[in-house]
């Protein structure tokens, strides 16, 4: 198997910010080791506040104080070179973006400039990157579109003529275009209505497979999930709490947070009670001692307030973070 | 209940609603709800959803039930009144203290330079529903019933409540006037899913025992089938499809209502797409066509879609919006075609 495209080892970001002497931490990403393989789908899953959008940034390398990288490390690995992703240089750290790393951000259908015409804004930025005459660019961007299934007649509008699903269409092909190695989604399909929201599902799909790209994909969707990636880790107020691969994960799942993010979501197939968490994720600035989920969960013991969980292996790529399922697992006998 | 049990308590009755966008010296009429047709019986409380995706005009209708738009046709009755014909003061002091709204963003209801009891200490003193004295008891028993209490809302600001939190006390708030009928607009949708479902569930107990009726505005067909006991599903301005939401989110018999129940991403891995939809036709401006407004992108459309609007076709206790079920023979057709698309 070859090396994953990132690697990430006792990862720490903290926000820090000093005001009138007090200095207050916020650690949105504590303690994540993950491995990101190329040209998969990798999911990244969890309530808002769990730090998701902020486990993004540092992937990314597009962070500046207050957010802090304070321990652990993040590896790339991309044209067969190893780079060191927290102790990059600036210059570098760009360079790599400019060429192999492309980003959806939240929100994305209002990044278009809205005095430009799709066209330019297309020319603008493949220009940028590449020596290309408009002429060029612009047959480059027609095909493109075509091939997304975007109508022509996009290339000649302004961003407020289309709609939201179109534009937000129009922003995946314009992250894309280019043809990068890493594409990082950020919730790419929240606000959007469910039928267009299942057609840019599928404009993703094809997009990374055309080059087998990798996607790293953000969503508190646990439905989009299911629909496009390969495997999921589901984070928990800056920890990972469990990982495996897309069907074990919601077939199987072992930790109490993630049975509860899949149990708790209604569906067409039952109008019978479901039952909320009781209680919100915790502020980050004073996580709870122990493990971070001890208070809303309704397995927690004595050793789950005082004792962070480790991370344990359950199944082939499937592990978890929980003592009451390392408990269970030592009282299997062993395969 | 005093009131004569065969008068509903919301009527709805071929309401429409025309915006008119000028360009330069031309006027196009844009019809945002069209001849909508809902009634909410007043014998027994009903959660009545209406779905539909952004632009079906569902937050018009709703704006329209609370009286903030007046309908351009059709006729709104609340139990034995019409909506249009009620004065400014009968609307304050009885309409809106047995109709109550609830926004999408509590964050955008509620001030933020305003302490959040404010807004409840304010609805108990317009309609006088508890004296100075009570107001503290009433105002605790009302946040009780949506799981809070006075102490830990009173002199917060927004802010400094959560999302769910700020929500439930907007419900709150619509419950203090001891309300009938609660209007919600996307309650839901700027909350996460576990939050979600506490407000769901809020809803369901509110019906059963407050017997408070609440029209469930929603794009979001899994709680609508959740919560709603009828279903009504708009597009582009119509009902195209509405029954008990068993039957129509269910087993739904219009085209439209079968895509956009395909169209809910599954967390069964095994119901993972597998056909592929066309989007560059959902674009289309469906708002002026002639005929069927869904004629462009369905899977059934026969010639007389393009040219005539569908009536309604009442299917087994459910009207439905499609020329699919005018006779015997294309409607076993339409159900096989079902079976294609699922």
């Amino acid at each position: 198997m070859s090396k994953p495209i990132i690697t990430t080892q006792n990862l720490k970001a903290y926000y820090i910010t000093h005001a009138y002497g007090v200095e207050r931490t916020v650690q949105a990403v504590d303690d994540i080791s993950i491995n990101i393989n190329a040209g998969e789908i990798y999911g990244i899953a969890g309530e808002s506040g769990c730090g998701k959008s902020t486990l993004l940034k540092v992937l990314l390398g597009s962070f500046a104080p207050p957010l802090t990288v304070v321990g652990g490390s993040i590896a790339y690995h991309l044209d067969d070179q190893d780079i060191d992703g927290v102790n990059l240089p600036e210059d570098e750290k760009r360079d790599l973006r400019w060429k192999q790393i492309s980003y959806i951000p939240q929100g994305s259908m209002h990044v278009l400039n809205p005095v430009r015409k799709i066209r330019d804004t297309f020319h603008d930025f493949i220009s940028a990157h590449r020596t290309v005459t408009r002429k060029e660019s612009l047959k480059m961007t027609s095909s493109y579109l075509r091939d997304l299934g975007l109508p022509d007649k996009v290339l000649g509008s302004y961003p407020h003529e289309l709609s939201g699903g179109m534009r937000q269409r129009v922003t995946i092909a314009l992250a894309t275009i280019l043809w990068p190695k890493l594409i990082f989604a950020d919730e790419p399909t929240t606000a959007l209505d469910v039928i267009v929201q299942r057609g840019v599902i599928q404009m993703l799909r094809e997009v990374q497979q055309r080059e087998g790209s990798t996607l790293v994909l953000i969503t508190h969707d646990m439905g989009v999930h299911a629909n496009l990636a390969d495997r999921i880790a589901v984070l928990y107020a800056g920890k990972l709490v469990e990982e495996a691969p897309t069907r074990t994960i919601l077939q199987e799942p072992r930790h109490p947070y993630t049975k509860f993010l899949i149990e708790s979501l209604p569906s067409l197939e039952g109008r019978e009670e479901r039952n909320s968490i009781p209680g919100r994720p915790p502020a980050l600035d004073h996580p709870p001692s122990g493990c971070r989920f001890h208070e809303r969960c309704p397995l927690a013991k004595d050793i789950c307030r005082t004792i962070d969980p480790e991370m344990i292996t359950v199944g082939p790529s499937h592990r978890t973070a929980c003592h009451v399922v390392a408990e269970e697992l030592s009282h299997e006998p062993a395969i | 209940m005093s009131q004569q049990s065969n008068t509903p308590l919301l009527k709805i009755e071929d309401v429409t609603k025309v915006f008119h966008i000028r360009e330069g010296f031309s006027t196009t009429e844009f019809h945002a709800v069209d001849k909508a047709s809902i009634t909410i019986e007043a014998d027994s409380p009903k959660i009545f959803a209406i779905v539909g995706e952004s632009g079906s005009g569902k937050t018009t209708l709703a704006r329209m039930v609370l009286g903030m738009e007046t309908p351009s046709m059709g006729i709104l009755q609340y139990r034995d009144r019409v909506l249009a014909e009620l004065s400014n003061k009968e609307l304050k002091q009885w309409f809106y203290k047995e109709v109550q709204p609830v926004f999408q963003d509590p964050f955008a209801a509620f001030s933020p330079l305003k302490r959040i009891d404010h807004y409840l200490y304010e609805t108990v003193r317009n309609y006088k529903m508890a004296s100075r004295k009570e107001a503290d008891a009433y105002i605790d028993s009302v946040l009780r019933e949506v799981g809070l209490t006075l102490a830990e809302v009173k002199g917060r600001y927004p802010n400094e409540l959560s999302g769910g939190q700020a929500q439930r006390v907007a419900i709150a708030r619509a419950l203090i006037t001891k309300p009938k009928l609660i209007v919600a607009d996307e309650p839901v949708s700027m909350l996460d899913a576990s939050l979600r479902m506490s407000v769901v569930n809020m809803f369901r107990k509110l019906k059963e025992e407050n017997q408070v009726s609440v029209i469930y505005i929603t794009h979001d067909l899994a709680t609508a089938y959740y919560a709603g006991d009828q279903v009504a599903v708009m597009l582009r301005g119509w009902i195209v499809e509405k029954g008990t939401s068993e039957q129509v989110l269910g087993n739904p018999l219009h085209p439209y209502t079968q895509n956009l129940k395909t169209s809910i991403p599954s967390v069964n891995v095994s119901d993972a797409w597998k056909e592929k939809i066309d989007l560059a036709v959902v674009e289309a401006d469906e708002y002026t066509r002639t005929g069927c407004k869904y004629a462009g992108r369905c899977p059934f459309v026969m010639d007389k879609c393009h040219n005539h609007i569908p009536p309604n076709f009442v299917h087994e206790g459910r009207a439905v919006k499609c020329f699919l079920y005018e006779d015997p023979e294309t409607m076993a057709q339409a159900a096989l075609g079902e079976v294609v698309v699922t």
